[in-house]
């Protein structure tokens, strides 16, 4: 429901863009400088959207300071190279290292030579060695603050309460919610001695997710669940630990579905082995799809703003900025139920045992 | 589709998989399993407090109504021994009356047979006595009449005419 909610206001957005565009191409010459502010923001968009190797908090355009800090960079090309981002300022120099130089170009790293030249071939596409990538980005870096905040939270927690105590302050607010997991998702979708296996990982993942999209709201300008990198990993470790705990009667289930007559044994399988993939690669999408829709569709609005350029439209935008705003906290926790919810009815699927021959 | 593929990094792909599984371990050991304990062992003593409390009540019920009956049975064996002494008052007075009576027939009899015997000794008595008298009368008639010849040949031959008769 939610996902459609965000397609309604994306296709809005874009009608808004569109009728714009059309005004525009009548009188080309008024609309300059319009036309610019759109490139911008559509720029500003596109850069949020991406994961980059230094943190931006804001820059000024004009006199072309970034207001930030930078990151550490690993890359693995012919050994360890190791160095700070600031080597490349903001991509508009080459960095040297160890003899090597590298180059940024669209907030990816090429090798280049000691001039920073990059080749581009005729899709507009660098030909340049892209060296294996493994640094300290933006994302990660915010993943590595979630974890301390989440390991400070809960390891706060756990102490409070195992003291025979009661909780105190934040855990106050997130017992609770530990609890709801438990008794609403694990529990019904997993079944009782078992669930109890899974009961880490589905806390983990949900508040995860969680706070990476409440973080992803803050004028901070992260976008970590909204990348597909980050959904892809999740969405395989939910994969992974779906067929490691799967039983005899899961891979029946999907092999030689017991119940119906053989040839239809034999057209189910291969379509439920399928189903085995889509379910994972469902959960990445739609997670990556909602938050990624989210940002777009938030900041289109809020460069509406400085489109309209007037009480009315600005005015408009604002108010619809601000309830989007709201429609994208409640989506932030709900993506985060939708994905721990999933993810234990997978884990049920997985685990089910089948007593009862006639249930099907 | 294409640039969703040119947007995944690896590198980004691979600290979020390694990142995420420590977290994983280490919220397990250090957070997650005391919590979801601790929870679990609170709710347990909660559903064990009630419990007991339930007992509890119900061990008062009980002793209650155990009272109830104490009571209601030392009513009623108070009301059988009242019973019983009532019989038993009543089965020793008429055992003292029946012992009265044999008593005292007993006496009544012992004092006729005195008296029987008394006025049998008595009438003996009176017997001797009476005669006593007659054969001092006797003495005295004969005296007198042998006091002349004729009355006493007279009187033998009397005597003698009866002797011969017997």
């Amino acid at each position: 429901m939610q996902s459609k909610f965000s397609v309604k206001f994306l296709t809005i957005t874009l009608l808004v863009f569109n009728l714009n565009l059309f005004a525009q191409h009548e009188v080309p010459a008024a609309n300059d400088d319009k036309n610019d502010i759109k490139k911008e923001i559509k720029a500003d968009i596109d850069h949020h959207i991406q994961d980059s190797h230094d943190f931006v908090f804001t820059y000024d355009k004009e006199n072309n300071k970034y207001y930030g800090f930078s990151l550490p960079v690993i890359l693995w090309d012919n050994g360890l190279q190791f160095f700070s981002s600031s080597k490349f300022s903001h991509g508009e120099t080459v960095a040297e290292n160890n003899g090597n130089y590298y180059k940024l170009y669209h907030n990816k790293i090429y090798k280049t030579d000691a001039e920073g030249t990059i080749d581009l071939d005729d899709h507009q596409h660098p030909t340049n060695v892209k060296p294996l990538d493994i640094s300290i980005t933006k994302s990660v870096f915010m993943i590595i603050v979630t974890g301390i905040l989440m390991l400070l939270l809960f390891g706060g927690l756990a102490k409070s309460l195992g003291k025979g105590s009661i909780s105190k302050g934040a855990g106050r607010f997130f017992e609770p919610i530990i609890v709801y997991i438990r008794d609403d998702i694990a529990k019904p979708n997993i079944g009782d001695p078992q669930y109890k296996r899974f009961m880490p990982f589905l806390l983990t993942v949900f508040f995860f997710i969680w706070f990476l999209n409440l973080f992803g709201l803050t004028p901070l300008g992260v976008n970590v669940t909204g990348n597909i990198a980050i959904t892809t990993a999740l969405a395989i470790i939910t994969f992974i630990i779906t067929q490691i705990s799967g039983n005899k009667n899961y891979w029946k289930h999907i092999f030689w579905m017991p119940g119906v007559p053989w040839p239809m044994k034999i057209i189910l399988a291969p379509i439920e082995l399928l189903g085995v993939f889509i379910k994972p690669f469902a959960l990445m999408i739609r997670l990556y799809a909602n938050i990624m829709a989210g940002h777009v569709v938030l900041m289109s609005i809020i460069g509406l703003m400085f489109i309209f350029k007037n009480w009315l439209g600005s005015g408009l935008s604002f108010f619809l900025a601000f309830f989007l705003t709201i429609i994208e906290l409640l989506v932030a926790a709900l993506q985060a139920y939708i994905f721990t919810m999933l993810s234990a009815l997978y884990f049920g699927f997985a685990v089910e045992e089948h007593d009862h021959e006639e249930a099907h | 589709m294409d640039k969703l593929i040119n947007d995944f990094s690896f590198g980004l792909f691979f600290w979020q998989i390694v990142l995420f599984i420590v977290l994983l371990l280490v919220l397990r050991k250090y957070a997650w399993n005391p919590i979801l304990t601790a929870l679990n062992d609170r709710e347990e003593g909660i559903k064990n407090a009630l419990d007991e409390a339930d007992k509890a009540r119900q061990e008062m019920a009980e002793l209650k109504s155990s009272n109830e009956t104490i009571l209601k049975e030392a009513r009623s064996e108070r009301e059988n021994m009242m019973k019983e002494a009532r019989t038993m008052k009543n089965s020793m007075i008429a055992e003292a009356k029946d012992e009265a009576k044999t008593q005292a027939d007993k006496i009544i009899e012992q004092a006729k047979v005195a008296i029987e015997t008394e006025k049998k000794s008595a009438i003996d008595d009176l017997k001797n006595q009476v005669a006593e008298l007659s054969v001092g009368i006797a003495e005295k008639v004969l005296k007198d009449e042998l006091s002349n010849k004729d009355k006493q040949i007279k009187l033998i031959d009397k005597m003698l005419d009866e002797a011969t008769l017997n």
